[in-house]
């Protein structure tokens, strides 16, 4: 989509440059070192890591991805800055809204508020595991027939934590649904078009 | 030849139907880019430093530490003023290889404040300096002296309400061989770059803008900002791309609000209800900046005596910006609210009240036939009562009524529709989709136009090298889009059709796109199929460039402006609690000819629960001592969730009657009545009038302590 | 953020060993939801950060014939799906269900809810748990809508965040604690809060270099029920919140508690509403006499007195539930 526009590569780094250079890359590492001497990768005797970087293995959306980032580094900071896993978003930055809903091991969490290191060993869900543009899941599918997003800024995080739900509670009925929502929340207003959608597949028992 | 006029309605298959959105499957996947999404190969992360105090004089600001600091690529400083004039001004700025980095960077800016005597109360009129505005007519004194008349008091208002969308504000910039590539979060791609060059030394010209999905925008993303530029600034400085977005929290203090209005509104009626007279003396604050007050009586403006004091009171707070419909809603709210206490006071049902007034408005038909539709939708028969008389229990439910009006006229849009020689379509256009289905709307457009399936047309927007289209707001986009793109598509339709009228041996003019094919209008079975068509270009396409100029698209019944909206909201009060709860509410809106249906119900179903939200919820709340605002998170600044916006239903006046105006904008008007109901059926149903909102617990009870109405 | 060192043990003992004997130079992890914040905001900027989410003694709900014990670690969601503790506690299952935001309820745990550093935006805006700028208290000449109605004539002014720390008083819970050399000890659930005198304290009794253990209650065959006031339906912080827990002796009232949520820098009990709540049927007249009773002692700061009206109403409401129950 935006290819037209990419300005002319001194680097010649494509998007997957842009993966490697910044998420694996010697770049961003030598940096953290240099702030933190003591920073080692493996850890100490006592099991302490850090504060530099730790390597770090996250199972995400079935793939192994792995990734160097300090211990003060958010689940939702490296998928979206280390791993361009851009479809969580970071609104409230304070588990408040939703908009960064992963899914770890089936429940939904606030992906803000979760260190990417407490992740490790975890099966990390995000929307791009959920479906994709060409293969909808009936929940997204429900989604786009009920016209359940405007801006669409909410939309990932509330059909990450819509899915759970269906998962857990089929055949969810109308109140249920509205009680299963309530860690997530729109600006433009589109909780009549989400609610036909989630109840919906609910009924369908299909997420 | 194909006429630029909407079809009628037998001849539309696109037109106007429910479709689902065609960004729905990137949008629902997370497959849509943002400007927060967009990450460029060594792209640096930027942070703003930002004034703690509300006014100071700014003296040295030190950025030696941070400039040292490993990781830091490029640093800014504010040199062109020397005072900062709210909390949350930005003074220096750093970009660094991780958001970790910049923010720790920041940290070690040092920044000299003398701070200054600051004042960020808004709701004691005592507080303005300014001059005060006023605007009168007829004669108040004689009517409110009048024997025969019902004069009733009160005051009104509504808080400073931010915009709070939910991607914040900002931008990735990138500097590249003396070009300027930037990826804004913006409601404004073809105006957007303006000057943004300047301080770059990059013309213009050399500025390239995309912004393919947006987050929310309300009214407060016109601009390229301060933002914008030191955005920029630090990519020339630092030779990497730098992504710019702003935290929650200056997001709300900085970006955008909604300026308040406080009243004191004295209302005059003749004992059968019929309004003869508003005063009222309206206060409130845009920021630092001057205050324009909201209009007082609203959509009532034929009653014949009214006067409208305005007095702004400048704070030491984040500027205002439009928000969805602009000073519509607060003086909604105000008149709404003041002359349903007249009516309570006369002991009128209040739709017979409103009924019998919508005489004193500029459609008088359209308002009586809207409140009596949302009167059925709800039941108002069956449910309605007197103020205050809603029954036993501490739960009580009461109806409340409001009605408004906005413009709507499509803006200047220029809009290229390509018909290739394989059959494809390619729409190029400089607007934007805010998430109310305009890129749906132009590929319905085009594709009714051209009569092929959605697919068959591919639209390109978000982009300034594309046909400059005006930015979103005030309802006006689909207007202007929506006749860019069918007479580009017209246009180039009729190009086409004289070499298939020779094939098909009919006259050009005899000929229509339908279904796939070019046929013959009195002949349908002499025809051809579309892309057969397209062959006889050969090795050329068409392309062709469609306008809208406002007037002469309204004079052509292409576009309109001027709706009429009414709302009733069902609501319950806890009295012993003070917390209010929406049961139902209705919006019967009038919308002229619908492009888009489904995204156009999903523009007035979300406007009522963006309305619920600032009837119950919002609030800027700012601290005296301090001035800094206290609830810029969202935690304590406040949105709806899905449990809190009750039923909703949604009718559009649609059809014979209303069609012939042609396109009108959507995304105001219906925003704009729900405070001023809700307001209304909370005083229906605890008998007494929560003056400001947002109608809190605590706002609630306290009314209700005053006015002894605690169960 | 500043950076930290990360540790993560795998026994009780290495965790206590891990922390620091000053609040704020070590802090302990469990879901985040509050640290990770607190983190974010600068309210707290640690050397190191031992999280908990490696030992599973710490997890888990264990029913015996007398007590219900529950791991620190164990989520809200878990505390709120487990029969046993819906059946005897419902007063606990229902403060957990007020939460109300899957995520939390599934990131959130019992031991952070009870440490949780309190939501007072001045405190939150970096003036300090008390919310001065230096000389003033900001709390009580600024905003203090949302801050404590009882015990303000204290330096503590913000209210006790934690949606478990009253139902666990009015049902008599103990605290279990470690310290650094794996050592245990006891601590009631109403000792367990205090509000703090000094800046450098914090609002539970806990050492820092303490582990939150478990939470015990005994079964006492005790009616009991939360009732919440708050504005949204969905995740929100609740304005004030009451729990009643009483014994039933041939249709009369004994044993009764009555602790508020939200409304002191600690869980609050009334215990002149536990007394008219004693000896009554629990019917409508004497729930709201409780209510009455229980905002006898209130003292409102500038701007927060209708929370006394929500006092008496969450009392009588949590009163008529728990009856019901």
């Amino acid at each position: 989509m935006s290819e037209e526009m990419d300005p002319p590569s001194r680097s010649g780094l494509s998007r997957r440059g842009f993966l490697k250079g910044i998420g694996v890359g010697t770049a961003a590492a030598g940096v953290i070192t240099a702030v933190q001497p003591i920073a080692e990768a493996a850890s100490r005797d006592d099991g302490v890591v850090g504060p530099g970087e730790v390597p770090l293995t996250l199972r995400i959306n079935g793939q192994e991805r792995k990734l160097r980032v300090e211990p003060r580094v958010t689940l939702l900071d490296a998928m979206r800055n280390r791993l361009d896993l851009t479809g969580p978003k970071k609104v409230c930055d304070r588990a408040t809204c939703g908009a960064c809903t992963v899914l770890l091991d089936g429940k939904p969490i606030y992906s803000c508020t979760l260190l990417a290191i407490e992740a490790e060993g975890r099966e990390i869900t995000s929307i791009e595991g959920i479906g994709a543009p060409s293969k909808l899941s009936a929940l997204q599918k429900a989604f786009m027939d009920h016209d359940a997003q405007q801006c669409g800024f909410c939309t990932p995080g509330f059909i990450t934590a819509a899915t759970a739900f269906v998962r857990e509670h089929p055949n969810a009925t109308i109140e249920q649904v509205r009680a299963g929502l309530g860690g997530n929340l729109c600006r433009c207003g589109t909780y009549a078009g989400m609610l036909l959608a989630v109840s919906d597949a609910a009924k369908k028992g299909a997420v | 030849m194909a006429k630029i006029d909407w079809p009628a309605p037998d001849k539309r298959s696109l037109l106007g139907k429910r479709i689902s959105r065609i960004d729905a499957p990137q949008k629902t996947t997370g497959a849509a880019k943002y400007s927060y999404d967009i990450n460029r190969p060594g792209m640096l992360w930027a942070k703003l430093v930002t004034s703690p105090h509300p006014k100071a004089d700014i003296g040295e600001i030190d950025t030696s530490a941070a400039e040292k600091f490993p990781g830091v690529k490029a640093v800014w400083k504010e040199t062109e003023t020397k005072s900062a004039q709210y909390a949350g001004q930005i003074v220096a700025a750093v970009a660094a290889e991780s958001e970790e980095i910049a923010v720790e960077a920041a940290r070690l800016i040092r920044v000299q404040y003398t701070p200054q005597e600051h004042q960020v109360i808004d709701h004691d009129p005592a507080l303005a300096r300014d001059k005060p505005t006023t605007k009168q007519a007829g004669n108040i004194e004689q009517a409110f002296a009048d024997a025969d008349s019902v004069v009733t008091s009160g005051v009104y208002g509504v808080p400073v309400i931010t915009h709070c969308c939910l991607e914040p504000h900002g931008q990735v910039c990138e500097v590249k061989e003396g070009e300027l590539y930037v990826w804004p979060s913006t409601q404004n791609v073809s105006r957007y770059t303006d000057r943004l060059g300047d301080g770059i030394d990059i013309p213009q010209n050399k500025i390239h803008v995309d912004c393919q999905h947006m987050g929310g925008g309300f009214g407060s993303k016109f601009g390229y900002d301060k933002w914008g530029t030191i955005g920029a600034l630090l990519s020339k400085q630092s030779g990497r791309p730098v992504k710019l977005m702003l935290d929650r929290d200056l997001e709300l203090m900085i970006a955008g609000n909604r300026p308040s209005a406080y009243a004191k509104i004295k209302v005059a009626a003749k004992k059968d209800g019929t309004l003869t007279a508003v005063d009222a003396e309206v206060w409130g604050t845009g920021g630092t900046g001057g205050y324009n007050p909201p209009p007082v009586p609203y959509v009532f403006t034929k009653i014949p005596n009214t006067k409208l004091v305005g007095k702004g009171i400048r704070t030491n707070r984040g500027g205002q910006r439009a928000w969805r419909a602009p000073n519509h809603p607060q003086g909604c709210l105000l008149t709404m609210a003041a002359v349903d206490d007249c009516a309570a006071a006369l002991k009128m049902d209040a739709l017979e009240f409103f009924l019998k007034n919508v005489a004193l408005t500029d459609r008088p038909n359209v308002y009586a036939e809207e409140l009596k539709i949302a009167a059925d939708l709800i039941g108002y028969n069956q449910k309605a009562h007197l103020r205050g008389q809603a029954g036993p229990g501490p739960v009580k439910r009461g109806l409340g009524i409001s009605i408004h009006t906005w413009g709507g006229l499509g803006h200047p849009s220029e809009c290229d529709v390509t018909i290739n020689a394989d059959g494809s379509v390619e729409t190029r256009i400089g607007s934007q989709d805010l998430g109310v289905g305009n890129r749906t709307a132009i590929n319905i457009v085009v594709a009714e136009t051209l009569g092929l399936p959605l697919e068959a047309v591919k639209v390109e927007l978000g982009r300034n090298s594309y046909p400059s289209s005006g930015a979103s707001g005030g309802s006006t986009t689909i207007g202007g889009v929506s006749v860019s793109s069918r007479r580009a598509a017209t246009d180039a339709l009729n190009e086409l059709l004289p070499a298939v009228a020779m094939k098909l041996n009919a006259a050009a003019d005899n000929l229509e796109a339908r279904d796939g094919f070019i046929r013959q209008i009195d002949k349908p079975e002499n025809r051809m199929q579309w892309k057969e068509a397209c062959a006889l270009l050969g090795p050329n396409s068409i392309t062709k460039r469609g306008k809208n100029v406002p007037g002469e698209s309204q004079q052509a019944n292409l576009i309109s402006q001027g709706v009429g909206g009414a709302q009733i909201a069902d609501v319950s009060v806890d009295v012993e609690t003070g917390i209010v709860t929406i049961n139902e509410m209705v919006a019967v809106q009038d919308v002229g000819l619908i492009v888009s249906l489904k995204t156009a119900e999903s523009q007035v179903y979300g406007a009522l629960i963006m309305g619920i939200t600032y009837a119950l919820f919002e609030e800027a709340i700012y601290d005296p001592r301090t001035g800094r605002m206290l609830n810029a998170d969202m935690e304590f600044y406040r949105l709806a969730g899905i449990k809190d916006v009750g039923k909703l239903k949604v009718h559009m006046m649609t059809g014979p009657g209303y069609d012939e105006r042609g396109v009108i904008g959507i995304g105001e008007p219906p925003v704009i009545s729900p405070g001023a109901a809700i307001s209304n059926a909370v005083a229906n149903a605890c008998g007494v009038r929560v003056p400001h909102l947002p109608l809190t617990p605590d706002r609630v009870i306290t009314a209700l302590q005053q006015k002894g109405g605690v169960a | 953020m500043k950076s930290f060192e990360y540790a993560a043990p795998a026994t009780i003992k290495e965790a206590a060993a891990l922390l620091g004997d000053r609040w704020g130079d070590t802090e302990l992890l469990a879901g985040g939801t509050d640290l990770v914040t607190c983190l974010k905001q600068d309210i707290a900027a640690p050397r190191r950060v031992v999280s908990l989410r490696k030992i599973p003694e710490l997890r888990g709900i264990k029913t015996d014939k007398n007590t219900v014990t529950i791991g620190a670690m164990t989520t809200l969601g878990e505390l709120i799906a487990d029969a046993g503790v819906r059946q005897h506690f419902s007063s606990l299952t229902t403060a957990a269900l007020n939460i109300s935001s899957p995520q939390i309820l599934a990131m959130g745990t019992v031991g952070g809810d009870l440490c949780q550093r309190p939501r007072c935006w001045y405190f939150r805006n970096g003036h300090g748990l008390f919310g001065t700028d230096g000389k003033t208290s900001l709390v009580r000449e600024g905003d203090n809508r949302y801050h404590a109605l009882y015990g303000t004539d204290g330096p503590a002014l913000f209210v006790s965040a934690s949606s478990l720390g009253p139902a666990l008083i009015a049902l008599d819970a103990t605290i279990t604690a470690a310290g650094p050399k794996g050592k245990t000890r006891k601590i009631p659930a109403a000792a367990f809060f205090h509000a703090p005198r000094s800046e450098t304290e914090r609002e539970i009794t806990l050492k820092p270099n303490e582990v939150l253990v478990s939470v015990s209650i005994p079964l006492k065959g005790l009616k009991n029920e939360t009732y919440e006031v708050r504005h949204r339906y969905g995740l929100d912080w609740p304005y004030v919140t009451a729990t009643v827990a009483f014994g039933e002796k041939n249709g009369s009232i004994t044993d009764a508690r009555v602790v508020l949520g939200h409304v002191a820098a600690t869980p609050w009990a009334s215990a002149a509403a536990a007394r008219l709540l004693n000896g009554s049927r629990a019917d409508e007249n004497a729930a709201v006499k409780c209510g009455e009773a229980a905002v006898m002692d209130a003292r409102p700061l500038s701007g927060n007195s209708y929370k006394i009206q929500l006092v008496k109403t969450a009392v009588k409401r949590a009163i008529l539930a728990a009856r019901a129950a």
